[in-house]
């Protein structure tokens, strides 16, 4: 791409290696949202697995076109009110042949760090599906999701990822969205599941994971996309590695932690429990993977795991349908992550040194305020986003639809069809075209 | 005529199925059960949440046959279906009226 409105001599600084390496990430974040439609779509029950699959497809399309239109330029456009939004310069996609805003050191094209960047507001836009299952209208889901990622994401993403966000410039190290991805779409997901109310029958009424498999596979596919994720955000292929390593060590810590607590509380390590330690140890190395050694991102691994085992039970005690856990895995995860970077963060790795590397208090008490900002912002934001859906038309599928299922009710349509697989199977000749 | 119904561990179905056989039943329905006795349901923990399954899986397997081979019949079942364990299953025996063979309209004896 030599010709255009690249003026000359600006391609001489891009790296191709570099920038081959973030459109190759940005296509592995991308794969994480059917991974995590898989992931939670196993976990509902089998009338619901369609809904929950199609909001986060459609979350891949409602979110991705309001990036390129709007909400990039608000999160990275340059800056407006001391740190608190991007301006409109980017509309559009419109001057992004010139340097992101604070990053003119930056070696791949903007263009490629707007697509790297989207699916980021991708997926932590479909990860409030989770806290949601079983129960949300779809075009609400729509309204909502679309409202959700300009107003409340865009923001987030400006104060932290954003050179020139009021967190980044107070020293918040956060690698690759502790705060802006987990901590806010935990504590949102919660915010929304208070909007809604509860499942029917909920806590009281089975409602069993009706394929684990599915959901292995998902947090599989999470697992995979999530070098893209964390390694990528490294916006260097040279750099990319320790983040790579930190990301695999933390989950795999993750992984055996869960299962342990499972075999001490419970007396069984189960699969499901393997699915989610893996996913809440990526989460929580997500903001600590360029910043961490090998003993750090181990630590971090284990403690989530851990953590987001015995946080599952909270919603419980809490009476808040949480239903897929959102706040247990991303939210935790997020915490452990966001604040034991200035524990265990170093300088030999990258950014500033941690309590345990000589640095003292100061960078944890960055990140605690980034935690505490990241929470109280995706409460409130959330909250009055969801609340606003509700007030104009509505949130919630009708009682008969929810115990229909949506798949039927809002789709007119079914996963699974046993009897035409059964031998002889009868199943296909019940209905008739029309 | 009887028929026999029996519902057994469905690992033991093929057990079952020979036994029969050899008792020399000639014909039998199989279908999927769910349902409970004093083995009771068994309990799944998803996420440390605990969830209380009250039925269990099971075999139905009906076969109906002569007055003078019900004994022989339930025994074949009984010696093929049993682990000794609780959750064996149940065997029960009820009369039937009327027997119809679809294809010729035999009734009774002769359509066995």
């Amino acid at each position: 791409m030599l010709s255009g409105s690249v003026p000359k001599g600006v391609l001489l600084r891009y790296n191709a290696g570099d920038t081959a390496w973030v459109l190759v990430s940005a296509a592995l974040v991308l794969f994480m949202t059917p991974g995590l439609a898989l992931f939670y779509g196993g976990m509902v029950r089998r009338k619901h697995v369609l809904a929950m699959l199609m909001q986060n497809f459609v979350a891949m399309a409602v979110v991705g076109l309001a990036w390129v239109w709007l909400s990039y330029s608000l999160a990275f456009g340059p800056d407006v009110g001391g740190g608190l939004l991007g301006d409109l310069h980017f509309f559009a996609l419109s001057h992004i042949s010139q340097a992101v805003p604070g990053m003119a050191h930056q070696t791949v094209p903007q263009v490629a760090f707007v697509v790297f960047q989207m699916m980021f507001a991708v997926i932590t836009a479909a990860l409030l599906t989770g806290s949601a299952a079983d129960r949300l209208k779809f075009g609400a889901f729509v309204v909502f999701v679309l409202v959700w990622s300009v107003v409340v994401y865009a923001p987030m993403a400006h104060w932290v990822f954003s050179p020139e966000g009021w967190l980044a410039r107070r020293g918040v190290e956060d690698f690759a969205g502790g705060t802006v991805v987990e901590i806010t779409s935990g504590v949102s997901g919660a915010a929304l599941a208070l909007a809604l109310g509860r499942r029917r029958g909920w806590p009281h009424e089975l409602m069993r994971p009706h394929n684990v498999p599915l959901t292995v596979l998902g947090a599989g596919i999470l697992w995979f996309g999530w070098f893209g994720f964390n390694a990528g955000s490294a916006l260097s292929a040279g750099g990319a590695g320790n983040a790579f390593v930190n990301t695999n060590t933390a989950t795999a810590a993750a992984l055996l932690a869960w299962v342990l607590v499972e075999k001490l509380r419970t007396g069984k390590p189960t699969t499901l429990g393997a699915a989610s330690g893996a996913v809440a140890g990526a989460v929580a190395i997500t903001p600590a993977c360029g910043f961490v050694n090998t003993v750090g991102a181990t630590v971090i691994g284990l403690v989530a795991g851990g953590l987001c085992a015995l946080a599952v039970s909270l919603k419980f005690k809490l009476g808040v349908d949480d239903s897929l856990d959102v706040l247990a895995v991303h939210g935790v995860g997020g915490f452990v992550g966001t604040l034991m970077v200035g524990l265990f963060g170093t300088a030999a790795v990258g950014g500033a040194n941690g309590l345990f590397y000589g640095g003292g208090a100061g960078l944890l008490g960055h990140q605690a305020l980034a935690v505490g900002v990241a929470v109280g912002w995706a409460f409130l934001a959330t909250s009055a986003v969801a609340w606003g859906v509700r007030a104009v038309m509505g949130l919630r599928v009708s009682p008969e639809a929810e115990v229909a299922g949506l798949d039927i009710a809002l789709h007119e349509e079914t996963a699974y069809d046993f009897e035409a697989l059964a031998p002889g199977g009868f199943g296909s000749s019940i209905g008739s075209r029309h | 005529m009887r028929l026999v119904t029996a519902i057994i561990k469905p690992f033991l179905l093929t057990e079952v199925q020979e036994a029969l056989k050899v008792a020399g039943v000639v014909g039998m329905t199989v279908s999927e059960a769910q349902g409970f006795g004093r083995q009771r349901g068994h309990t799944e923990v998803y996420r440390g949440a605990e969830y209380r399954v009250d039925f269990v899986p099971k075999a139905r397997v009906e076969v109906v046959c002569e007055d003078d081979e019900v004994d022989h019949v339930v025994d074949a079942i009984e010696a093929a279906a049993r682990t000794g364990k609780i959750g064996d299953g149940k065997i029960w025996v009820v009369p039937v009226e009327q027997l119809v063979r679809v294809r010729t309209g035999e009734r009774g004896r002769a359509a066995l």
